[in-house]
């Protein structure tokens, strides 16, 4: 069964695609039966998190068949402790998007669940798969989905949209298409757990240049105001809070492992690029005119804050960077349904004509409230403990990066309760009817529990922070000399 | 007494038989009345076509050694064998989508007959052993191809594009026939490997030879630059001809240059590998770049498919063991792909009686749910994306091209790819992303034709598609047991 299990994440829901691809029913009951998948998909990660041996932190659940030898490709998937945390935020918010989904009842129905669920198992396969081609095949599966979801449910502004997205992504992905052959055949394996390291800049670049776009990373975000204002609010729920880990984490998972001297080389590019990417973002979302604007450069920012955590080489700052990608993950779900709900009530989303709703509706006020709270990382909060890490941890690096960090923090906070006030507070909106309801029992079911992890995270962020390293720490998992033990 | 050579008649069986079919479909088309007509001859050109296919998979079996017959005029061996499954699957499939297709009454069974004679011609082209039987094998099914491209003279263009494809397809001939000649007149020998033993290596007189071969050989391959006629002969063409023409006629050709040019050609491999590597590039510059402004959903795929001419012909410059596996590899998703692509254009084009553009293909992918799917999963594989046949087979492409060095044409086919994908989603997008409503056509009346042969003939290509993803090791198993063939 252990070796099983991790197979099965990946099968359930391209299954459930199947099922729900073929089955004679109508729309409504599609969307349960994909609620359905997503729910037992959900069950076996909590079976995988359960089984899981998190006092011997080497590769686990893992399954291994022969895909074509003479090339030295395998089917090879398996899970460390951070990629078992990531698994669980990718089933759980999925779930959520789903279920949202089927809730505001989506129209061509169809189509729209089975993508959703094909969007799961890849997603889960590019965080568990152990071959590079099988990491490569999965990465690149994650397109289409999204590709169709925002070209066929998206806003008025979709077709540029899509294809902004898919221009960036394309490019980025052959790149590392490029990066991955001539670096598998050079050392006759694929197997990640097996390849050596090596010391090439142009593949370190091929690697890397993919992951900040999917993250995405200054300068290479210009596909993400587009993609994240059009997309349906569920599918720019997905993009920032799971899609987006991708990219990161192929930076933990690949770029800096295989890599580790080239990384260490490029450490200041790359800690450069993600300080910018922290006050720019930060800045915009300030100055964004609509709530999933701010939204969506509080995700750039995100990513330039887990990148910083990640290039700081230290225990610290990979075990904070991997609890900020959990984080962030719930944080922008949440924030991004929330946004949809209130869209779906005002039919806009922009700041200036929204206003005063939380006046008669305590649900919607206090979700949006305790998500934005956790947001803006108030000590005490999940993000806190993330943010603090990385801090920490970058600060080993150089004190100017935590500096850096340390603005970003605060600018957090000014975005974050700007939006909160402009939608919550203040005189109420023109685009605000009175009639516009409080959050109802279907978007309680989706929002709470995602509001519930970050809760839960709160009160035990050493759930994630201290289970998630390699036995040894870092150390062992990235080389020594380059990944320095904490102080 | 003449004395005869000995002829291993199970070695031409997959021709024979296809040239078989032929004859019988030309008495279907007297001696059958007109009413049965039609569809007996489908099904005679479906038989011919899965016998052939059949004796060619016993003949793959049974040839585990290469050998060469009737005075060294054929090839036994797996690497016809192999080709001749893939052609004669190929005219399987067109045959199921040619059924729907408003042939008039007259000529139906002879269509089938040129149909079914191409596909002997091509079977037997890809086992020639000399400069006789490859410019004998070239032309038979040649002029076959010439006749079914202008074969619907009410078509508008068909007729243009019959003309067009024979100009420039008869001087492709020629130039590979002279080619021949100087080849022939420096070493005196017709056998490949005769050619090879007689050692004129780095002669002027026999470089230019091998040129004109190569450019010969190009013309049918339609790579750049000898694709001019490639968008007009496939626009103009009865849409199921065009499937079958660019499946069949792709992989006939480029089977055929990998093996001249390996076995005839050894000792100037330098010279060769850099000039096919040139036009490798060329045609996936030209053909990605000429695809993007295009609207006709033919022209498009025309284009795309002299963009995967390069992408084969990277192969083929590797020459080497691992390359000759990626091209028989990558013709495999590659012959689906085409097939299937060609024939839902072929359903679109029945429904609205019109040429299809990006434009009229909006909202197809919501009216036929499984053709739209078929299509996206079609255009996906083009693009070489994860879940088909296309992403291994380019990544084979690649890692041979790597093999030999050769890591710049990784570069300009990464490339191509990123450009190709501009046009590959374009056609997804204009069938979900745009409302039909807003398409101001008539359909040619009625509801939609069900045809249920071409959308088995999809599911077949959709099968081969997806499948080739899943199964590499059986199918570059049997690559790899035809690559054994060729000296690499």
């Amino acid at each position: 069964m252990n070796a099983w299990l991790t197979t099965i994440l990946i099968l359930v829901p391209l299954g459930g695609a199947l099922l729900v691809a073929i089955a004679p029913l109508p729309g409504y009951w599609l969307g349960s039966l994909a609620t359905l998948a997503s729910l037992i998909e959900v069950g076996f990660w909590i079976t995988a998190a359960g089984r899981f041996q998190y006092g011997d932190r080497g590769l686990q659940l893992d399954q291994q068949a022969s895909w074509f030898r003479d090339l030295h490709v395998s089917y090879h998937v398996g899970q460390y402790a951070f990629s078992v945390w990531l698994v669980g935020m990718t089933v759980v918010v999925m779930a959520a998007c789903t279920i949202y989904g089927w809730w505001v009842g989506r129209t061509r129905a169809r189509l729209y669940f089975t993508l959703m669920l094909l969007l799961t198992g890849a997603i889960v396969g590019v965080f568990t798969a152990q071959d590079l081609l099988l990491f490569y095949a999965f990465f690149e599966a994650m397109l289409i989905p999204l590709y169709v979801l925002i070209g066929v449910w998206g806003g008025a502004g979709r077709m540029r949209a899509t294809l902004t997205f898919v221009v960036y992504t394309v490019v980025g992905s052959l790149l590392m298409l490029a990066a991955i052959v001539a670096y598998g055949l050079h050392e006759h394996t694929f197997d990640l757990t097996q390849l050596p390291q090596r010391s090439s800049t142009w593949l370190f670049l091929g690697f890397v240049i993919a992951f900040a776009i999917k993250a995405p990373l200054f300068p290479f975000h210009g596909w993400l105001p587009d993609a994240y204002r059009e997309a349906p609010p569920e599918v720019s729920a997905i993009l920032s809070g799971v899609v987006s880990k991708a990219g990161l984490y192929g930076l933990l998972r690949i770029a800096i492992p295989k890599f580790p001297t080239v990384a260490h080389d490029w450490r200041v590019v790359l800690l450069v690029l993600a300080s910018v990417s922290l006050v720019y973002g930060s800045l915009l979302a300030f100055r964004a005119p609509d709530f999933r604007g701010v939204v969506m450069y509080s995700s750039l920012a995100q990513s330039g804050l887990i990148v910083l955590g990640l290039f700081a080489f230290n225990n610290l700052g990979f075990d904070g960077a991997v609890l900020q990608m959990v984080n962030h993950a719930f944080i922008s779900a949440a924030l991004f349904l929330l946004a949809g709900m209130v869209e779906r009530r005002t039919s806009t989303g922009e700041l200036k004509l929204l206003g005063g709703m939380a006046r008669g509706r305590p649900l919607l006020a206090t979700v949006v409230m305790t998500t934005g709270i956790i947001a803006l990382a108030v000590p005490l909060s999940s993000s806190f403990a993330g943010e603090f890490l990385i801090l920490a941890g970058v600060f080993q690096q150089h004190w100017a990066w935590a500096v850096v960090g340390a603005t970003g923090i605060v600018l957090a906070a000014m975005y974050m309760l700007r939006a909160i006030s402009a939608v919550l507070h203040q005189d109420v909106g023109s685009a605000v009817p009175e009639s516009a309801l409080d959050l109802r029992i279907g978007e309680l079911a989706v929002v709470v529990p995602l509001v519930l992890c970050l809760v839960g995270l709160s009160a035990w962020p050493g759930l994630v922070s201290s289970h998630s390293s390699p036995a040894g720490g870092w150390t062992s998992y990235a080389p020594p000399g380059v990944v320095k033990a904490a102080k | 007494m003449i004395h005869k050579p000995h002829v291993d008649w199970f070695a031409l069986s997959p021709s024979l038989a296809l040239l078989g079919a032929a004859g019988l479909l030309l008495m279907v088309a007297v001696l059958v009345p007109r009413r049965g007509r039609s569809g007996t001859a489908a099904f005679v050109g479906f038989a011919g076509f899965v016998t052939a296919f059949v004796f060619a998979i016993v003949l793959d079996a049974k040839s585990p050694h290469a050998a060469v017959l009737i005075h060294d005029t054929m090839f036994r061996d797996r690497w016809s064998a192999l080709a001749q499954v893939l052609i004669a699957g190929s005219g399987a499939v067109a045959v199921l989508f040619s059924v729907g297709e408003r042939w008039s009454e007259d000529h139906v069974a002879e269509y089938y007959a040129l149909l079914t004679a191409a596909g002997a011609g091509m079977a037997f082209f890809v086992q020639a052993a000399n400069l006789m039987t490859l410019f004998l094998g070239l032309e038979w099914f040649s002029i076959a191809l010439y006749v079914l491209t202008a074969i619907d003279i009410d078509l508008i263009g068909s007729l243009e594009a019959g003309l067009k494809y024979l100009v420039v397809g008869a001087v492709g001939s020629a130039t590979l026939l002279f080619g021949s000649a100087l080849v022939y007149g420096r070493t005196g020998q017709l056998s490949f490997d005769r050619i090879a033993a007689a050692g004129h290596a780095h002669d002027p007189m026999f470089l230019v030879g091998l040129a004109m071969i190569i450019a010969g050989l190009g013309f049918k391959s339609s790579a750049a630059p000898f694709h001019m006629w490639t968008p007009d002969a496939y626009q103009g063409a009865p849409t199921p001809v065009t499937s079958f023409m660019a499946s069949a006629t792709k992989i006939a050709a480029l089977v055929v240059a990998y093996r001249v040019l390996s076995v005839t050609f050894p000792h100037d491999h330098e010279l060769w590998r850099w000039t096919i590597a040139g036009l490798a590039c060329a045609s996936l510059a030209w053909g990605n770049i000429a695809a993007l402004v295009q609207r006709n959903v033919k022209r498009i795929l025309a284009y795309s498919s002299v963009s995967h001419a390069g992408f084969m012909l990277i192969a083929v410059a590797a020459a080497n063991q691992l390359g000759a596996r990626a091209l028989q590899y990558y013709l495999i998703p590659y012959a689906a792909l085409s097939l299937g692509a060609f024939a839902i254009v072929a359903a679109r084009e029945r429904e609205l009686g019109v040429p299809v553009t990006i434009e009229n293909l909006a909202g197809f992918g919501w009216e036929r749910p499984f053709l739209g799917v078929a299509m996206w999963t079609f255009m996906l594989g083009f693009l070489g994306f994860p879940l088909t046949g296309g992403f291994i087979g380019k990544f084979y492409v690649f890692a041979a091209a790597y093999d030999h060095g050769f890591w710049w044409l990784i570069v300009v086919g990464v490339v191509a790819t990123m450009v190709s994908a501009y046009y590959y989603l374009g056609i997804v997008r204009a069938m979900y992303f745009r409302e039909s409503a807003d398409l101001q056509l008539a359909p040619s009346g009625g509801s939609p034709p069900r045809e249920f042969l071409l959308s088995v003939g999809v599911a077949i290509c959709l099968v081969v598609t997806v499948g080739s993803f899943f199964a590499v090791q059986p199918l570059i198993d049997v690559a790899k047991a035809a690559a054994h063939s060729l000296p690499l």
